[in-house]
């Protein structure tokens, strides 16, 4: 234990406590215009000095502790696998969707309501984080203002449904197409800048959108949202107790069952479900496409891309409309299943969260990208408990992915072709 | 008459304000100078700059002193330190680990720190917003007194003052200390100054650390302009001075003061003739067509990608 060492820890150890001390340990109480300074209590002042404590300590055995944990892979009898053959991982790799799609279909058939309702909103989480990991995962382009696509697509269904009356099924591609139109609207001027800056621009856009829908109330409403936003129809049939519009009937008297509130979660939960697939299908397939191989070389290696002859404009732009295009259906589903939207639903940190899910899956992989879906969406429903926690772990598990596995969870692998060695 | 004396006003607010984005976009061009990453979580370093700041004053205040000056010393010596070993740690924990990898990763995962910080005070000290004490009152008039009058109050005096005073120390600091020097060597080239015996990652914790302090002396001095502070308002405040820093020149430190500076009268132009609440598009509309006709900024120097 050299002696740098323990100078080093216990800096380590003051600056923890200056850092904690300070903002965990006094609490501003307001009354009124009057402040007042309140001591915390003796636990937390206890947990911080434990934490100092811990923090010295490790610093001080730190070789000792790394060393360990380096041996620990040989323990792991994980690690030293051999990579699954890739066909044999193909074939593992659909029939675990297929299982997982069979599994979605009879879900709504079992699970209470609210459960249900929780895994439409996953399903919503799925279609945007595979539409932002055509932007990030695929392309490279860093966007963090993709919520504003969302927003787009949620807007268009109620302002058309408020002003003109358009049903479900008309809007959801017209939002679906205005997103992207507003993608490659923004997307052609700021394509040009580099990664940092085209994160800020995109952020940047994603505020200004939440600002005009607050600030323009005569048309959006403003901060107060826009409320009735009709449910899907089934064919003409709609999902009431009662008609609302001329010349439909309603579902349950077609088909001569008792009325049930949760025909049209069920209902909606299906739409979503089927534009889930839908997406993850068209994705999986432009991923082979030219473009889609377009996409990648741009992230790897920029100007070998353009030196073999591929637009760098027209290949980002491509992906951040289709991108854009996905945000714009999983918005229209979205205000119709909340019948109820308002720009607090749009933030910046609803973008974090969509990024957060693509990184955590693994850029580029769908498979991931989905599996990170559900659970960012289902953990902190079930951990009611430390729900006021769930944003500080969030971002904590952010970081920690980027220390120790950037690459995400089930990273992305590409379909390649093996020459097997002669003997 | 009355138009101008708007007018100046307007001018005064808008340089008030831009003189503390300034302070805060030295911390985002500082550290994008150096190691070409955008510190996303500065602007938590700055709220908590505030709550620090706040957390001292009224501390000293239940305590019985009421000599002002020693107050505010006080005040401004506790947040500069508790945002500098902030920032320090930060680029210990979140940062460096992450150093040299795709440019994407650090930046994510300063999104994460940034989520992380804002929860931390959000959890410690409540989402609501508090009341942060006016302790420098009156001002200045200048007008008839029937009509418009212009006024500087000693707030924005304090702010102004303290701003210079700061950026002359920085200035100074940069161009004559040790640490200034290799600075400026390192964002020059990274590689190459540790070959010559510069410690590279101390100066990158340099760096950070003088940036978080001079964002907590803004922290300190918008706290008591606004009087108010919440766990929420360093995001808009980061997302502001990084605009500014942009406006100016990423890496570029009078490029940094410099776009505070138009950032902050623009702004208060907006809100003066136009609509307050129209105040952030302009900002960010702003930022947008700076980075389309002068993506190196007003005074940035141009970057050659190389092979």
């Amino acid at each position: 234990m050299a002696s740098h060492n323990l100078k080093h820890a216990l800096f380590c150890a003051i600056v923890t406590l200056i850092i904690s001390y300070p903002i965990l340990g006094f609490n501003l109480e307001s009354q009124g215009i009057d402040v007042t300074l309140e001591g915390a209590e003796t636990s937390t002042v206890l947990g911080v000095l434990l934490a100092a404590v811990i923090v010295f300590l490790f610093q001080l055995f730190r070789d000792n502790v790394m060393g360990s944990l380096r041996q620990l892979p040989a323990v792991n009898p994980l690690a030293n696998r051999k990579p699954m053959e890739q066909s044999k991982r193909l074939k593992l790799e659909s029939t675990l969707l297929t299982l997982m799609v069979i599994g979605a279909l009879i879900w709504p058939f079992i699970a209470s309501r609210g459960a249900v309702d929780l895994a439409t909103l996953v399903l919503i989480y799925i279609m945007l984080a595979l539409g932002l990991n055509v932007v990030v995962g695929l392309a490279g382009l860093l966007d963090l203002g993709y919520v504003a696509f969302y927003a787009v697509g949620a807007y268009t269904f109620a302002l058309l449904s408020q002003y003109y009356g358009v049903s479900f099924w008309f809007a959801l591609p017209i939002g679906a197409l205005l997103a992207a139109l507003f993608g490659l609207v923004l997307g052609f001027p700021v394509l040009r800048l580099r990664g940092d800056y085209l994160a800020i621009v995109t952020l940047g856009f994603g505020e200004i959108i939440r600002i005009l829908l607050n600030n323009m109330t005569s048309l959006t409403g403003g901060p107060n949202g826009i409320g009735g936003i009709p449910d899907p129809t089934l064919f003409g049939m709609e999902f009431g107790r009662r008609v609302k519009e001329e010349g439909n009937t309603s579902f349950h008297e077609t088909f001569g069952i008792a009325y049930s509130g949760e025909h049209k979660v069920i209902f909606l939960y299906l739409i979503a479900l089927v534009l889930a697939v839908i997406t993850a299908i068209a994705i999986r397939r432009l991923m082979r496409m030219p473009v889609g191989r377009a996409w990648e070389a741009l992230r790897e290696d920029e100007i070998a891309a353009k030196s073999l002859g591929l637009s760098r404009t027209a290949v980002k732009l491509s992906a951040f409309t289709i991108g854009a295009f996905f945000a714009g259906f999983a918005g229209t589903v979205f205000a119709s299943k909340q019948g109820f939207i308002s720009p607090e639903s749009f933030v910046f940190l609803e973008s974090a969260i969509i990024l957060a899910i693509v990184v955590l899956g693994g850029m580029g992989s769908q498979m991931g990208v989905i599996l990170a879906a559900i659970a960012v969406t289902i953990l902190p429903e079930l951990a009611r408990e430390f729900s006021e926690y769930r944003m500080l772990i969030f971002g904590a598990a952010m970081v920690l992915m980027m220390v120790w596995r950037p690459q995400g969870l089930m990273p992305m692998r590409r379909i390649h072709i093996e020459l097997k060695r002669q003997e | 008459m009355q138009d101008l004396l708007y007018f100046v006003q307007q001018l005064i607010n808008g340089l008030t304000i831009g003189s503390t984005y300034a302070l805060i976009a030295i911390g985002y061009t500082m550290v994008y100078g150096i190691i070409g990453m955008i510190n996303f979580a500065h602007g938590e370093i700055y709220m908590i700059g505030a709550y620090t700041a706040l957390i001292a004053i009224t501390g000293l205040t239940a305590l019985g002193i009421v000599w002002l000056p020693l107050i505010l010393v006080v005040a401004l010596l506790c947040a500069m330190i508790v945002s500098s070993s902030m920032g320090w740690a930060v680029e210990r924990v979140a940062y460096r680990p992450v150093r040299g990898k795709h440019r994407l990763i650090p930046l994510i995962s300063a999104i994460g720190m940034s989520i992380f910080l804002q929860n931390y005070v959000h959890l410690a000290q409540g989402s609501r917003n508090i009341g942060f004490p006016a302790l420098i009152e009156g001002g200045f008039r200048f007008g008839a007194e029937d009509s418009f009058q212009t006024s500087i109050t000693y707030m924005q005096i304090t702010i102004f003052a303290t701003t210079l005073v700061c950026m002359t120390i920085l200035s100074l600091f940069i161009s004559r200390s040790r640490i200034g020097r290799a600075c400026r060597a390192v964002s020059q080239d990274l590689g190459m100054a540790n070959l010559l015996g510069i410690d590279t990652n101390r100066i990158i914790s340099a760096t950070f650390v003088i940036g978080a302090a001079l964002a907590a002396v803004a922290g300190l001095l918008l706290g008591m302009y606004y009087g108010s502070i919440d766990p929420l308002f360093g995001f808009i405040a980061g997302l502001k001075a990084f605009t500014a820093a942009v406006l100016g020149g990423i890496g570029s430190i009078p490029g940094a003061m410099l776009g505070g500076l138009i950032l902050g009268v623009a702004e208060s132009m907006t809100s003066g003739y136009l609509s307050g609440e129209y105040k952030d598009v302009v900002s960010f509309g702003l930022l947008i067509l700076i980075l389309l006709f002068k993506p190196t900024g007003l005074l940035g120097k141009p970057e050659v990608e190389k092979i």
